[in-house]
């Protein structure tokens, strides 16, 4: 799997509040990716598009157990490359089907703006740009089947696992 | 090769008879804490089965009493997956009512030397215990009902050697601002603390440096298990059965760091991050503050409700400032009551409230307008956390909390106690 796209640049430490801010959580479900980074960059949910990659620092996503990596694939985002990945984050990226990929020096090889192609079986990140190509750490294929498939809920719908949804908590 | 805490207690849950860094292990899940958050907007889809109904306990915390028709229902959806799934410990809004962290403490529901999941973050918290607990996303949370099976990644671990005694007036609190400070984040780290120290600290001490591990991004913090540990879960848990892991002799560490808790002094975090964001208490002094807060998973104890009284006794509230104070359960309100220290908060002017995540998470309690400026001795300081974005969180321990909430600006506990 190779991910194209267009990069948008984020720091260190971006944590689950600046995606997925609590109050916003209380909104109905489907209008809080609307709110992504509304404390740090404002109105960048009208520039992001589709397929979309974002760069970004040390420790991303850390904080809460909250669904903030689903907000960012709902926005259209095709994947996330970060220095480092908080362990809580990367566990719900895979669960919710999201790319997402740890790479260190990403930050320093990337402008914003530079198209990124980005590989998941050799786990590498290439600047399309300047012709660089850095290698991303590696995890199992069982964690890649679980993105492939569009997250856990998909294979657990395939295995009649899960009851109907309730509509009184939609 | 010799292994650490985490490392023994992964493969012990794997039904392996090792496991090393870069592996991913697949491994029995222990104790699932299922949350009312699980059920907002089905984050988590309810599974058709839960693959063991007496492995998995209930709570409602994050809001609770419910203060909308939504939080309502969310707790009704929770009540009947309880019903139907015949799942017996339920914590309802009742004498058992309290934050999932505090009550898996209080019950006993973190066994030594197994796994524990649950939606918070703060799930680390049980690690006091000796339990590998973190936290997993709400589509793994069903994943985990139905099989009660998850994966780990097997990371480094660095070790902690706690020595010597903490002051009095310090708290779990400012041992890890000092560890944010000093070392950063611990992103794809394990973390085990240990060492002669540990003998000294309270089960909730452990706890608060267990609970902010979230804050440095550990992928699991474990406390070996010491006497009073274990006899703690005897006492609260009296039929479990369970094995607490030490580390092996030889086992091997990214890097092992003394921590001298003698020499500590209280620590507040400044907004927006925890991370390398601290200074002494005497280089906020004079911030002026609106609100103090004390509560949360990580300072809702007795502990802080007796050290926030001692600080307290005899003093006011400084006039333009509130101070919130918030129990970890309901069981510790009612023996913090008994024990005389919520009538010294409240002759004080504190306003205290039932037992719920409340202005940690700037749901209810306590939120912040724009502006504002809180010192709070919960566990995240990050901008908008307890409301607007344009509110500014310090971070501190309880007793800085309480003797900020006297003076109106940030003070040292030191000048109170």
């Amino acid at each position: 799997m190779t991910i194209q796209g267009k990069t948008w640049k984020f720091g260190d430490h971006i944590n689950t509040d600046l995606i997925l801010p609590g109050p916003v959580m209380l909104m109905p479900y489907d209008e809080q990716p609307r709110h992504v980074f509304a404390a740090n960059r404002p109105g960048w949910v009208d520039e992001v598009g589709a397929g979309d990659v974002l760069i970004a620092g040390r420790n991303f996503g850390t904080g809460s157990g909250r669904p903030a990596a689903r907000s960012l694939k709902v926005l259209g985002l095709s994947c996330l490359v970060a220095e480092s990945i908080n362990g809580l984050f990367f566990r719900n990226c895979v669960n919710y089907g999201f790319y997402a990929m740890e790479c260190p020096g990403v930050s320093e090889a990337f402008e914003e703006g530079d198209v990124a192609e980005v590989d998941f079986a050799a786990f590498t990140v290439r600047n399309a740009r300047t012709g660089q190509t850095l290698q991303g750490r590696t995890f199992p294929d069982m964690l890649l089947k679980i993105i492939e498939a569009g997250g856990i809920y998909p294979l657990m719908e395939a295995e009649g696992m899960l009851a109907d949804p309730n509509p009184e908590t939609a | 090769m010799g292994m650490t805490m985490i490392e023994k207690i992964l493969a012990r849950s794997a039904g392996l008879p090792g496991v090393a860094p870069g592996d991913v292990v697949t491994v029995n899940v222990g104790t699932a804490v299922v949350i009312d958050q699980n059920f907002m907007h089905n984050r988590m889809r309810e599974p058709k089965r839960v693959w063991d109904a007496d492995k998995v306990v209930i709570m409602l915390d994050h809001i609770a009493p419910a203060d909308t028709p939504m939080r309502a229902n969310i707790h009704k959806a929770a009540r009947k997956f309880a019903e139907k799934q015949g799942i017996g410990k339920f914590h309802d809004v009742n004498g058992g009512l309290g934050i999932c962290h505090q009550l898996v403490a209080d019950y006993g529901y973190a066994l030594p030397g197994s796994v524990l999941a649950c939606v918070d973050s703060h799930t680390c918290s049980a690690g006091a215990f000796n339990c590998a607990a973190r936290g997993i996303g709400h589509p793994e949370m069903a994943w985990v009902l139905a099989t009660g099976r998850t994966w780990f990644p097997v990371v480094e671990t660095v070790r902690y050697e706690f020595v010597s005694e903490l002051p009095r007036v310090l708290n779990g609190k400012d041992v890890i601002l000092h560890i944010a400070n000093t070392y950063g984040d611990h992103a794809m780290q394990n973390v085990e603390f240990g060492g002669p120290g540990v003998a000294g600290m309270s089960m909730n001490m452990r706890r608060t440096i267990a609970t902010m591990c979230a804050e440095i991004s550990t992928e699991f913090a474990v406390f070996e298990a010491d006497e009073r540990c274990i006899e703690h879960v005897r006492s609260q848990n009296p039929d479990a059965v369970f094995e607490p892991q030490a580390a092996d002799p030889d086992a091997v560490y990214a890097d092992v760091r003394t921590v001298d808790l003698g020499a500590l002094e209280p620590l507040v975090a400044f907004p927006d991050t925890v991370v390398r964001n601290s200074r002494p208490v005497s280089e906020a002094a004079d911030v002026r503050i609106d609100q103090a807060f004390i509560g949360s998973c990580a300072n809702g104890t007795l502990d802080d409700f007796e050290v926030a009284a001692t600080v307290l006794k005899g003093r006011k509230i400084a006039a333009g400032t509130r101070l919130i104070v918030t129990p970890g359960s309901q069981a510790v309100l009612l023996e913090a009551t008994r024990r005389g220290y919520v009538e010294t908060l409240l002759e004080a002017g504190a306003v205290v409230t039932n037992s719920t995540c409340g202005a940690c998470c700037g749901y209810s309690n306590g939120v912040l307008g724009a502006g504002e400026v809180c010192i709070t001795a919960s566990t995240r300081n990050f901008k908008g956390r307890m409301g607007s974005p344009e509110a500014s969180i310090y971070l501190a321990s309880p007793a800085t909390v309480a003797a900020s909430a006297v003076r109106g600006s940030i003070a040292d506990p030191r000048e109170m106690m």
